[in-house]
């Protein structure tokens, strides 16, 4: 048969059309369908979430105890005794924890407070950079979370942090659990964990364990919303937050 | 032929090797798939999506509830089956159902030799001896 350009012209036409065809199923058989999950119905949503600490009104060691128990015992965080110790909320003094405001004769009131600590869930996390498998990475809330299914224990993270949030597995963490949550993983040897703001709790529409247990000490909501509970706090009170030289934007603020 | 002896020796212990594991089975009892204790009718009668589904799809299922939940914050899966909602949770609710890893999951994986790592973090239920 004698190929003329009207020929060769058709043949192309339906080929290309074929080809586009075939290619639009195979392409939308790879492409994740979305069309058939959601959020849960009465989960909690924020421009960026964020949390305020009332120092003032924690006296004692005490005072912290049920919050770092709450979060502890909710998320199956080990108990380790020494250098190998896992915590996603733990206290620390003034010095310690605010290293960069070196105020010389120091109220002794400040002196001699404890400040709680967690992850900071910072604006400009340093650890979701350096994190080379993105198991580290920030939502679009503002949360700093970890995809543990992804954490290859490298512990760049734990480099990158500057606020010492960020806790190794050495060893399987299962016998230092003294009551698993069956409602909550726990991890394995060889990943880093740390506090997650409980946006398995945010999700049900419940406010972080710690939050819950501090009855009001803690104040937590959307930094993003100026009518939230928690600017209105920022506005009345002074804070201060961890390292703000370092320009990692904590979201976790301190009233003095 | 120049050392046809050495030759048709080397090519007979070639193929001998080779089919090993087949003449090695021979006789052997053939695969069985397993029994796999499913959840009494009074708990469930239908899993998520239909059990011809979930046998060929589970880990891809699985493998889509983990990304969606844990990425993207997506808890509730709408079945394609009948449009019922779920929590995507194994803990929450795989094992509510499946309440025994040993006579649900263990079965096939044991069998099939497969060792998913999902319980190096996730909880099993307590099996009832």
């Amino acid at each position: 048969m004698k190929t003329n350009r009207r020929h060769f012209l058709k043949v192309a036409g339906v080929t290309a059309l074929g080809l586009a065809a075939g290619a639009g199923t195979a392409a939308a058989s790879y492409l994740p369908h979305y069309d058939h999950v959601t959020p849960n119905h009465d989960h909690l949503v924020a421009g960026r979430w964020g949390m305020a600490i009332d120092t003032r009104k924690f006296h004692s060691k005490e005072d912290f105890l049920p919050l770092v128990q709450a979060c502890h015992k909710d998320h199956n965080v080990p108990t380790i005794p020494g250098k190998q110790e896992v915590k996603w909320l733990w206290t620390d003094s003034f010095h310690h924890s605010f290293p960069t405001e070196p105020n010389e004769f120091l109220s002794e009131d400040i002196h001699h407070r404890s400040f709680l600590l967690m992850c900071n869930h910072c604006k400009n996390p340093p650890c979701v950079r350096v994190c080379p498998t993105q198991a580290t990475y920030k939502r679009a809330d503002g949360i700093v979370i970890m995809d543990m299914h992804r954490c290859i224990g490298c512990r760049f993270c734990m480099a990158g942090c500057p606020y010492g949030s960020r806790s190794f597995n050495f060893q399987d963490p299962r016998p230092f659990i003294a009551e698993q949550n069956k409602e909550y993983p726990t991890r394995m040897k060889g990943v880093v964990e740390k506090c997650n703001f409980c946006a398995e709790r945010l999700a049900e529409g419940k406010l972080p364990a710690c939050v819950e247990a501090s009855e009001g000490k803690l104040i937590f909501g959307d930094l993003e919303n100026p009518e939230s509970e928690i600017r209105q706090a920022l506005a009345e009170n002074y804070t201060i937050r961890r390292k703000p030289d370092l320009g990692t934007d904590p979201s976790v603020f301190y009233i003095i | 032929m120049f050392d046809g002896g050495k030759i048709i020796a080397g090519i007979i212990v070639f193929v001998g090797l080779m089919t090993f594991p087949f003449w090695y089975n021979v006789g052997q009892a053939a695969y069985k798939t397993p029994e796999l204790q499913l959840p009494p009718k009074d708990v469930a009668t239908q899993c998520v999506e239909s059990a011809e589904y979930m046998r060929a799809e589970h880990m891809q299922l699985l493998n889509n509830w983990r990304d969606w939940v844990v990425r993207d914050a997506n808890r509730v899966y709408t079945s394609k089956q009948n449009g019922a909602h779920f929590e995507m949770s194994l803990q929450k609710s795989c094992m509510k159902c499946h309440t025994s890893k040993e006579q649900f999951c263990d079965k096939c994986h044991t069998a099939a030799a497969v060792a998913p790592y999902c319980w190096d973090c996730h909880i099993a239920p307590q099996e009832v001896k």
